[in-house]
């Protein structure tokens, strides 16, 4: 197959990532799909130090750094702007991390879809707080050690889902996609930018250093996550119409875990009931679909 | 054209006159007004402005900091609960220059819920970088909305205007109406000196390490002590322009007073009656409004101030543990003045209780018949309470 990966970059050497940042790879993509064009929102997150310090940058796209909480509520505020200028053409895109998503930006993120503002936002998943050290977020797996949930107190949770919670707003669209998948990424970023109207991608993300793996590791873990469902790449239009992306070859969940630092305190047991969750989720996913004769 | 109106009003027309380019709001009593009036005109086309209904006024703010950033004039209007939403927001607007404008209407904080006057929601704002220009009439009020914008975009700070609840925001009162051409000389459209541009892209707001971070905040006190003398000059290009005039402060009687009284917003109208009395019945009495809280004007408050006695500070507000603010500024301004006058400081007509006539005077005949002043503000008119919270060591 031919990759379709453009050729352009957006994004200077000198960014001050971990080795095998997920983020980091996933900017990358993501600002080749985008283009020129865009202006870009990054409210607190690992990318608010990645980017540089002042006066430097790694972006070669207009970037406005911004509170943790306020990724809707400020493309929301870019966008009315650019329209009151005349300018119908850049696109306005947030760039936030679980933690501004899931948890302390939902409230401005929720009300910007409702309004159906016109604009791109993407999650970079990382599953925790990891700017601030590895806390636990509401995307924080079943299972998972962070260092707000440590020794016997790992996360008995499950990680919140974000995509149907905003295809309960009818969003426009809204997408999974995964480091390990840059054909599919690109693929959804480049349609998303051709629409109108909130549009969401959900791009998952390995952290190295917050999950314990060596960084060579990093896209394989993100692409066993697909592999075994538990992070299924899918896309829904509308909030009603889902398109499934990817079909697992069946690989177990626990191949996943045991390489994996931050879940090595769990059981045999433990294993086998997040296998049976990772089954449930899969086939309500299914149901939702419409595909019947799931795996 | 004077029209009769509300102040709540006479904001929205300075914000229509000010060709605002984008607005976003959230509701809250007694702010409402302002920007339900503001939603009917760009409703229906006599305002060009696109108008954010967002989900609260974190958002409202938010959103602002995103417009403004993109180089497009914007206001905002909140009171009390809603402006303390927006607490980390504001710090936002100011360190990143932007001259937003926001209306405040005054409204004492929760619990218990209460709607009516009191300036602590705005006072406990004062060090987020934000100019604060406080308001005795409608009058005042639309004609500081248009100052402040020009202000703001002078200096690159965001500015407050400041109105008492219901004696101001929902009071009726005959209010000149300017032309808009007048207004259109007075403050040409925006221009932005930085803006997110595609077309060069920049960075703005990010890591600011210790090396840089310093002179960014030593640029902030700069400019908003530029701001005084700012705000002098373009007080004076509206005074020939609308014919009418403001400062900062404004004296009353005090030249050769003993005493001088300190007010703030629509406490002063009530005092200038009270001065006018005392004055007929033989007592050197003064009164000085404050419009300006930050920049404080220090020096002007000096000059009026230094050559009395004793001044009277009237709170409609306070600090807890140390008392009302607007004493505080005064006595800071004071304190190195020789021989600088003894400073009273009062707390009165927090959460709407009526600041009387009679509760003027009181303060007044207090100031003059004692010797020193305490440390604490005294509280004005406080009933006994029984069966109050008792706290240990009590
Ligand atoms: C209001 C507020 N609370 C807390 C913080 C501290 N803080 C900065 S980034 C961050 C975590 C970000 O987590 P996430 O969004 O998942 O991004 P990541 O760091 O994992 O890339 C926190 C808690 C803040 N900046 N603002
Ligand atoms: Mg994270």
């Amino acid at each position: 197959m031919e990759l379709s990966v453009p050729d352009r970059e957006f994004m200077y050497s000198g960014h001050v990532a971990c080795p095998g940042c997920g983020a980091a790879i996933a900017m990358r993509f993501v600002l080749k799909a985008l283009g020129e064009k865009i202006i870009m929102v990054i409210p607190a997150c690992c990318w608010s130090i990645i980017a540089g310090p002042y006066p430097m940058s790694t972006l070669r796209v207009p970037v406005l750094h911004t509170a943790f909480e306020t990724g809707g509520s400020v493309a929301s505020g870019i966008k009315a702007a650019l329209e009151v200028r005349g300018d119908h053409e850049t696109t306005v895109v947030t760039w936030a991390g679980d933690g501004g998503t899931f948890d302390i930006g939902f409230q401005a993120l929720s009300g910007a879809v409702e309004r159906n503002e016109d604009f791109i936002y993407i999650c970079y998943d990382n599953e925790a707080y990891m700017n601030t050290g590895i806390q636990r977020s509401s995307s924080t797996p079943y299972g998972a050690w962070t260092t707000t949930t440590p020794g016997q107190d790992w996360k008995k949770m499950r990680k919140k889902n974000i995509v149907e919670a905003l295809v309960a707003h009818r969003i426009r669209y809204a997408a999974t996609a995964n480091i390990a998948f840059p054909e599919d990424l690109i693929n959804k970023v480049k349609k998303a930018k051709n629409m109108k109207g909130s549009r969401f991608i959900h791009i998952f993300s390995t952290c190295p250093t917050g999950w314990r793996v060596p960084s060579e590791m990093s896209i394989k873990i993100a692409r066993m996550a697909v592999q075994t469902n538990i992070f299924p790449l899918y896309e829904v239009e509308n909030g009603v119409e889902y398109t499934i992306n990817y079909r697992p070859k069946g690989y177990l969940v626990k191949e996943y875990f045991k390489l994996q630092g931050r879940f090595s305190h769990l059981t045999e047991e433990d294993l086998d009931q997040i296998q049976e969750m990772v089954e449930e989720d899969w086939k309500l996913l299914l149901r939702k679909a419409g595909v019947f004769s799931g795996s | 054209m004077k029209t009769v109106m509300e102040g709540s009003h006479a904001v929205a027309e300075a914000v229509k006159l000010a060709r605002v380019q984008v607005i976003s709001a959230y509701p809250i009593t007694p702010q409402t007004h302002i920007v339900e009036r503001l939603s009917e005109y760009c409703a229906d086309g006599s305002l060009d402005a696109k108008f954010l209904r967002v989900e609260s006024e974190h958002s409202a703010m938010a959103a602002l900091i995103g417009a403004s950033s993109t180089g497009v004039r914007t206001f905002t209007a909140t009171s009390s609960q809603g402006l303390a939403l927006m607490h980390e927001l504001l710090h936002w607007a100011s360190g990143a220059r932007l001259p937003i404008v926001m209306a405040e209407v005054n409204r004492a904080m929760a619990p218990g819920w209460n709607i009516w006057t009191d300036q602590t929601d705005s006072l406990s704002q004062r060090d987020t970088g934000w100019i604060q220009i406080y308001c005795e009439d409608g009058q005042e009020a639309l004609d500081r909305t248009l100052q402040a914008f020009r202000l703001a975009e002078s200096v690159n700070l965001p500015a407050m205007v400041i109105l008492d609840a219901f004696f101001l925001s929902h009071t009726y009162e005959p209010v000149d109406i300017p032309d808009q051409a007048k207004v259109d000389e007075f403050l040409p459209p925006y221009e932005p000196k930085f803006l997110l541009d595609p077309g060069n892209p920049c960075a703005f707001n990010q890591l600011a390490p210790p090396d840089v971070y310093m002179e960014m905040r030593f640029s902030i006190q700069t400019a908003m002590q530029s701001a005084i003398g700012v705000l002098e000059e373009i007080q004076n290009d509206f005074s020939e322009i609308f014919e009418r005039s403001y400062g900062s402060i404004e004296p009353v009687e005090c030249d050769d007073a003993d005493i001088i009284l300190v007010t703030s917003g629509t406490v002063t109208s009530t005092c200038k009656e009270v001065i006018e009395k005392l004055r007929s019945a033989g007592e050197k009495v003064g009164l000085l409004k404050i419009s300006l809280f930050r920049p404080f004007p220090g020096e002007a408050v000096r000059k009026v101030l230094s050559r009395t006695r004793k001044v009277a500070v009237v709170d409609r507000n306070c600090s807890f543990g140390s008392g009302g603010i607007f004493a505080q500024e005064i006595r800071s301004a004071l304190c190195n003045v020789p021989d600088h006058p003894l400073v009273y400081g009062y707390v009165a007509g927090l959460g709407g209780r009526d600041i009387t006539p009679e509760l003027l005077e009181d303060i007044y005949w207090q100031t003059k018949n004692t010797d020193f002043p305490e440390l604490d503000s005294f509280w004005m008119g406080i009933r006994e309470v029984k069966d109050g919270i008792i706290c240990s060591g009590s």
